[in-house]
């Protein structure tokens, strides 16, 4: 890794994501800023679109995670049309949307979060860090199961969504098409493998991150690591974990319930908070307000995704993943985690589940029923709907208006990135303060803040969800006038 | 062993599913490095903007640009992937046409900032706060932000552009035939395209629809919407009256949407043989509406009537090219 000073003031960025640390007068940090760089404006030009046509528009929000916004979407209309598919129809939306839980989690695990940076080491050569140095560690044979339970998942978004990026198999009132005999048979094959293949990733996370003890250190410090923050996450009526149908439930640094609302329902609880150097919205808690970027039970900023999902929820409801998920919170000294790192195990965990719901959806008769979606009656069309779910990085909310013609007016999007968003800042500034001292700094600070919101898996970083598992970011260093003194960046 | 090229990749506003195009080349991408080498991609390997511009003028040979232009620094990387390379390729529907995010040229940055900024439901903004290009925080640090544009632009409305590959994503066989001219490229078996090629099928998305069509037999009163009507799997959607793109779009992506059992948008833009995919449209569905007898004549008032009970042309007939449209060229004649 190579270090660059830059005399020009004028900075360039690759990606989405730029982050800039600026020190005081003694070299130590004064602020970190972790802006995205990017808008496309869907809120705006999807009024005047069809109704029906969203869950094929959003898709485009996302490569990374087209079938979050599809099942959102899909699910939004469901209500402005006031039509409730079918059981089937139902199961069908949820076996597409475990396969890309599966697609999603898998590539973050071993093309670019823990697997790179815990199984090669945090400290090895960079073009080492990323997928095929995976495989070099791990063996071929282990390195082909990856690539081929990866395919696996993407061959079951393919069969049912026709296309594995930008699905359009979700449509109002249900899915497009039912599953043959055949294709039961062949998703469950691949579901079984996926079990197993997800044993052996929790496996890897016991093998190469828990047992070694450095890395536990590092996972369980407060230094760096560890925010205590409320955090948000989708439940059903027992309070385990849902993906597509529940209520939200936040739970406050102490692991409390302070809320459980329904998504129709999010307005009163939810809002989100602009500001003017980036382009990115930061949701928070209405009830507490906005504080800024602070933890604790009186800020408004709530954690998301697998961290957030297990810290709100009483379990899983898959055996095998049950288990796992009540070794995670013995290890880690009970709920709620608040260690960032925790992320990573947590997701294995997730993969175990919807590896395990895949199987039992095709083992259930009613997967192969011909009866996949009811059409819309006129005289139940409301004009609004609103749905949340989770997605792969969080909660995820879509709310929609439409006129009597089926015309969007109005869209409200609250992505699952965004709820992690203030979060991200937070932990990249802690990283930043507590490595950077006395204007003293080198490229292994860059590791351990990417690995600040790496563990996140953040969307706007959908960049690093190719090959080698870096990011194209830089770290700008600025001194104590504002000056561009030094710019970070992997070689 | 023939001497290896060099290929860059770079993207502009995109929602990176043509990244994940790219890693879709699967154990197909060793074959790719066996005859070039990546030089630059941000996504790939962690290079920089100023490697980048350090490299010596077309010196790189293949380019791809995947990603509409939203932003000036779409703009400033378009520009030098131009500078740098000899052959520059505009990847996926947003390069090609401005796909999706190009539906936002129907409003601008004015509206789309106060959508996004002032009028959501969830936010909450009493001072009015916009991302700014440059801002000064209460200590001082200044931080900068790409300038966002009042319009979305295809690559090569910014920059020359020598092929295309269309599609949203492209697909695994549209990657293979890439592989395939760049490995007879570098194997001297075969020259590069000629330019302005798009690299897909030459006929129509129906020519490989697998569903039966009754030429002669159309007789269709009713436009009709997937909220309405359970679609026959076997059947032509046109046929059944529900608006598929297929006769008005390029061929050469497997019909995958229709295998679903969902009528083409149209993500692979025109036929060689026209321009405006719009247009083109129009004309199709006037055509399977019944008005294909030669000896009738489409009057204005037959299309009128036809287009009236289309809700939202614009966003069917331009949904991923937009930027591309002769609507968006009157209205720049306008301004």
């Amino acid at each position: 890794m190579a270090k660059e000073i830059r005399i020009d003031p004028v900075t360039r960025l690759e990606g989405h994501a730029k982050i800039d640390v600026f020190l005081d007068n003694n070299g130590d940090v004064e602020d970190a800023y972790f802006q995205i760089v990017e808008l496309r404006g869907f809120e705006e030009f999807c009024k005047g679109r069809p109704v029906e046509e969203m869950p094929r528009i959003v898709t485009r929000l996302c490569g990374v995670c087209p079938w979050a916004h599809h099942i959102a979407s899909s699910k939004a209309t469901d209500g402005v049309y006031g039509v409730k598919p079918p059981s089937t129809g139902l199961k069908l939306r949820e076996l597409g949307y475990l396969a890309h839980f599966l697609e999603s989690h898998l590539e973050h695990i071993y093309a670019l979060g823990p697997a790179p940076d815990f199984i090669v080491g945090p400290d090895a050569p960079p073009e080492k860090r990323n997928v095929f140095g995976v495989i070099e560690k791990v063996g071929l044979d282990i390195g082909k199961r990856v690539i081929q339970n990866r395919a696996y998942a993407v061959k079951i978004e393919d069969m049912l969504g026709g296309k594995s990026t930008h699905p359009v198999y979700s449509i109002p009132g249900g899915v497009s098409h039912s599953i043959t005999e055949e294709d039961r048979g062949e998703i469950l094959k691949m579901g079984e493998s996926l079990v197993n293949f997800c044993l052996f990733t929790i496996d890897v996370v016991d093998k190469f991150i828990l047992k070694n003890k450095k890395f536990l250190d590092i996972i369980l410090s407060k230094d760096i690591y560890y925010h205590r923050t409320n955090y948000i996450g989708l439940v059903d009526d027992e309070n385990k974990m849902a993906i597509y149908e529940g209520k939200f439930r936040v739970v406050n640094p102490e692991g409390k319930e302070i809320l459980k609302f329904k998504p129709e329902d999010y307005l009163k609880h939810i809002a989100e908070h602009v500001e003017p150097w980036t382009y990115l919205k930061f949701p928070y808690l209405k009830d507490k307000g906005w504080k800024g970027f602070v933890d604790g039970e009186e800020s408004g900023v709530m954690r998301s995704a697998p961290l957030g999902r297990l810290n709100v929820s009483e379990g899983l409801k898959t055996p095998r993943a049950q288990e796992a998920y009540e070794r995670y919170f013995e290890v880690l000294g009970g709920k709620p985690v608040h260690n960032t790192l925790a992320f990573h195990w947590a997701r294995a965990i997730e993969c175990l589940y919807a590896a395990e719901r895949i199987v039992e959806l095709c083992n259930d008769p009613e997967i192969t029923d011909k009866k996949v979606r009811n059409i819309p009656d006129p005289g139940e069309y409301r004009g609004e709907g609103i749905s949340g779910i989770e997605a792969p990085r969080g909660s995820l909310i879509h709310h929609y208006k439409a006129d009597k013609n089926g015309l969007m007016t109005e869209l409200n999007l609250i992505v699952a990135t965004a709820f992690n968003y203030a979060g991200m800042n937070m932990s990249v500034k802690k990283a930043a303060k507590a490595l950077i001292k006395k204007g003293k700094y080198d490229q292994g600070i860059l590791n351990m803040i990417e690995m600040a919101f790496r563990a996140y898996d953040p969307c706007f970083s959908c960049a690093t969800h190719s090959l080698p598992g870096t990011m194209p970011i830089m770290v700008n260093i600025f001194n104590e006038k504002g000056k561009l003194v030094d710019v970070i960046k992997r070689k | 062993m023939p001497k290896k090229i060099s290929i860059a990749l770079k993207r502009g506003a995109s929602c990176v599913g043509c990244d994940i195009a790219v890693v879709n080349f699967s154990e197909h991408l060793f074959d790719l490095l066996k005859v070039a080498d990546i030089v630059f991609s941000p996504t790939l390997l962690d290079v920089k903007y100023k490697d980048l511009r350090k490299m010596p003028d077309k010196s790189i040979t293949i380019g791809l640009y995947h990603g509409a232009v939203r932003n000036s620094d779409n703009e400033e990387f378009a520009k030098i992937m131009r500078e740098k390379c000899q052959v520059l390729i505009a990847y996926g529907a947003c390069a090609h046409m401005g796909g999706i995010p190009g539906l936002a040229n129907v409003s601008n940055k004015e509206k789309i900032f106060k959508t996004v900024y002032k009028d959501t439901f969830s936010t909450d903004n009493p001072d009015d706060i916009v991302p700014l290009t440059e801002w000064v925080d209460k200590r001082g640090h200044k931080l900068t932000l790409p300038e966002f544009y009042d319009e979305v632009y295809a690559l090569d409305d910014i920059v020359d552009v020598d092929y295309y590959v269309p599609a949203c994503p492209p697909t695994y066989d549209m990657n293979m035939k890439i592989l395939k001219i760049i490995q007879d490229f570098v194997e001297g078996k075969a020259l590069l395209p000629l330019k302005g090629t798009i690299i897909a099928a030459e006929k129509s998305l129906c020519d490989e629809c697998p569903r039966k069509k009754e030429p002669g037999k159309v007789s269709i009163e009713k436009i009709r919407y997937i909220t309405e009507v359970e679609a026959d799997p076997d059947k032509c959607f046109l046929e059944q009256g529900i608006l598929c793109l297929g006769p008005a779009t390029r061929a050469g992506c497997g019909a995958p949407c229709i295998e679903a059992n969902m009528p083409c948008r149209g993500c692979m833009g025109p036929t060689s043989l026209v321009t405006d995919q719009g247009g083109a449209v129009l004309t199709a569905i006037a055509t399977v509406l019944g008005i294909d007898n030669e000896d009738v004549l489409i009057s204005e008032g037959d299309i009128e009537e036809l287009v009236s009970q289309i809700k939202d042309p614009l966003g069917y007939f331009y949904r991923f090219s937009l930027p591309k449209s002769f609507l968006r060229k009157k209205r720049q004649k306008e301004v």
